[in-house]
């Protein structure tokens, strides 16, 4: 598992550990001043695009957030991540119009339905690991995938359509495009920084020796299933939040977030951005969705445009976007 | 009419023998990808993409240049082949030396580009493809119709899996293989080529996935997409069976058909899951596979 992400952010050299250290407070520093630029310009940018547009790259940013982890920062590859985004967004959707929740409710119903899936099937996939573990995670999805296009509730090939936005704790009024876009800023926030805050804990900390060495963690006394575990719900969880919130801001929740291809795409915004750093999943999701939205009105069909930068990523840019550019203020 | 557990016996047979061709489908493509992962130490994801562009190279060698069935089993198969060691020379050896995570996200691209592409040209619906005149119609067993080209379908992919598995287990270049998976260093240095043998084991892979997926052509419709629908099923027959021997792959995908088949005709609702299904249960009592090792 060290190789696929040695060339990640977090490996200061062992050579010479104090110019290390001070390289490295030197990035965190940046990284704080790319923040906060980060969050003066979402701040200002719906003044600036169509906010529908900026919504929905929040909503992909927030799930390739979530997905790089379990990538990331424990070395897990999940190729069924569109189950929880998708799921979610089923169990908001149906919660906000055939139950009347208002929508942050509908979102909370969401994320913890995910993190349930991803409780049931986290406990399922961790018993391979490798390439296994991300045959296992496939397959489960495909499964609930076939269970949501049975399921009653969510009316098949049609999906839930015209999903209420509602009023936020029945006070703010979220049609009004403003109050959507910053709900949804403020949810995108708190979802991050709890990424953050679990990379940063020492429970990350265990996540990352048992990505570099999964034996030596377990000698060390770890057990290293249940961090594993516990890792997959969080991730689904966010995962979660992440697509009800889609729901509600798009109004339609559909068999599109819980097919495999979707999957696959929240593997690429996390490579091309850079896996096991903090901002490359959302710049990676901000460029596929930019990308995407971009050739939807061209003769060149998505899929393949897709497909082509996945293996380039591949095979020449491992590192993604912001992983070189590290590596670039590391020298 | 005969019946058993409360079902026709025409009925149950004739879902017997869907799941049956179903599951030869299974374990040819379990089979290419135990092989090309068994040395490799890749997961071919393009694996449903190379069945797919089978299917498309017998439709397209019969519409632009008239060759039938027959010939196209052989030609079909081998054009695969030759694309496959092609990308696998110029881009897929590139990361061998990567985690093994890298193989299946590159042929996971791959894939979407073929299968992209072909969207792009024909659409998502199926092209009919005509079965050989030779085997047309049917032969009444007594109890069912069966019809001919199916029963070949049966045969064939027997014979297919038997051959292989004498290649790998019985033959001088099959022991190269087995000890290049065994120690790729230790062979190398008993001067036999190894980046060769690892093109032509992709190859092959990649040419059984074809190979199928002409067999497949006059059953199902020829369309871009029939092979990325099968290719996350066989993925779970692999896990279930693992991927440790050639034989358990064959045994897993046959057994993993007929299953299929009978939860057609006891509880219809569960068919699309009963193989995912199977493969929790086999995780949570035998989290190698049946036949694996873990690696």
């Amino acid at each position: 598992m060290s190789s696929l992400t040695q060339s990640g952010a977090a490996a200061p050299e062992a050579t010479d550990a104090e110019a290390g250290h001070r390289r490295q407070k030197s990035l965190s520093r940046i990284g704080l001043v790319v923040a906060v630029i980060a969050v003066a310009g979402l701040i200002a940018a719906p003044f600036f695009v169509y906010p529908v547009f900026l919504m929905t790259v929040l909503c992909f940013a927030l799930f390739a957030t979530a997905f790089n982890l379990l990538l990331g920062y424990v070395g897990l590859l999940s190729f069924g991540h569109a189950a929880f985004f998708g799921g979610a967004a089923y169990f908001a959707a149906h919660a906000a119009k055939v139950w009347g929740f208002e929508p942050l409710s509908a979102i909370l119903v969401g994320a913890v339905g995910a993190g349930v899936m991803g409780l049931a099937v986290g406990a399922l996939a961790i018993r391979r690991q490798g390439i296994y573990f991300a045959m296992v995670t496939l397959a489960l999805s495909q499964m609930i995938f076939f269970i949501f296009l049975q399921a009653p509730f969510t009316h098949g090939e049609d999906g839930i359509q015209g999903v209420p936005r509602g009023d936020l704790l029945g006070l703010v009024d979220l049609n009004r495009p403003l109050n959507i876009y910053y709900f949804v800023l403020a949810v995108f926030l708190f979802g991050f920084f709890a990424v953050w805050r679990i990379v940063h804990s020492p429970f990350g900390h265990v996540l990352q020796a048992i990505r570099e060495n999964e034996n030596r963690a377990i000698s060390l006394g770890y057990r290293v299933e249940r961090y594993k575990l516990a890792a997959f719900v969080m991730s689904a969880t966010i995962a979660g939040l992440a697509g009800a919130m889609k729901a509600i801001v798009l109004q339609i929740a559909t068999l599109t977030d819980v097919a495999w291809q979707m999957s696959g795409e929240v593997v690429l915004m996390t490579l091309l951005g850079g896996m096991g750093t903090i901002f490359g999943p959302s710049l990676g999701a901000a460029v596929v969705v930019t990308m995407q939205n971009y050739f939807a009105t061209s003769d060149v069909p998505v899929t393949v445009i897709i497909g082509v930068v996945f293996v380039l990523c591949v095979l020449l840019f491992r590192r993604g976007i912001v992983g070189e550019a590290i590596r670039l203020m590391k020298r | 009419m005969t019946m058993l557990f409360g079902i026709p016996l025409p009925a149950l047979l004739g879902q017997l023998l869907i799941g049956f061709i179903n599951g030869s489908f299974y374990a040819l493509l379990s089979l290419g990808l135990a092989v090309i992962f068994g040395l490799l130490r890749v997961i071919n994801f393009a694996h449903g993409a190379q069945y797919m562009l089978g299917a498309f190279t017998a439709y397209l060698l019969l519409f632009y240049t008239g060759i039938g069935f027959w010939p196209a089993l052989i030609i079909a198969p081998l054009i695969v082949a030759a694309i496959s060691a092609l990308i696998e020379r110029t881009m897929l050896s590139r990361l061998y030396d990567l985690d093994h995570l890298y193989g299946l996200l590159f042929t996971f691209g791959l894939a979407l580009i073929i299968e992209g592409t072909f969207r792009w040209y024909y659409g998502a619906a199926g092209q009919p493809y005509a079965g050989p005149a030779l085997l047309s119609g049917g032969t009444n067993l007594g109890f069912m119709f069966l019809p001919n080209y199916r029963g070949f379908v049966v045969v064939a992919s027997i014979v297919i899996c038997l051959a292989v598995w004498l290649l790998i287990e019985k033959t001088r270049l099959g022991a190269y293989l087995r000890a290049a998976t065994e120690n790729p260093q230790l062979v190398q240095a008993f001067g036999v080529n190894v980046p060769l043998l690892l093109t032509l084991t992709y190859a092959l892979g990649a040419g059984l996935a074809g190979l199928a997926g002409v067999l497949a052509a006059p059953i199902y419709q020829v369309s871009p997409l029939m092979g990325s629908n099968l290719i996350i099923i066989v993925f779970a027959v692999v896990v279930i069976g693992g991927m440790g021997s050639i034989g358990g792959a064959i045994v897993t995908g046959y057994v993993l058909g007929i299953l299929e088949g009978l939860t057609k005709v006891f509880y219809p609702e569960a068919s699309n899951i009963v193989v995912f299904v199977i493969m929790a249960i086999v995780l949570m009592l035998r989290p190698a596979g049946l036949f694996g090792k873990e690696i």
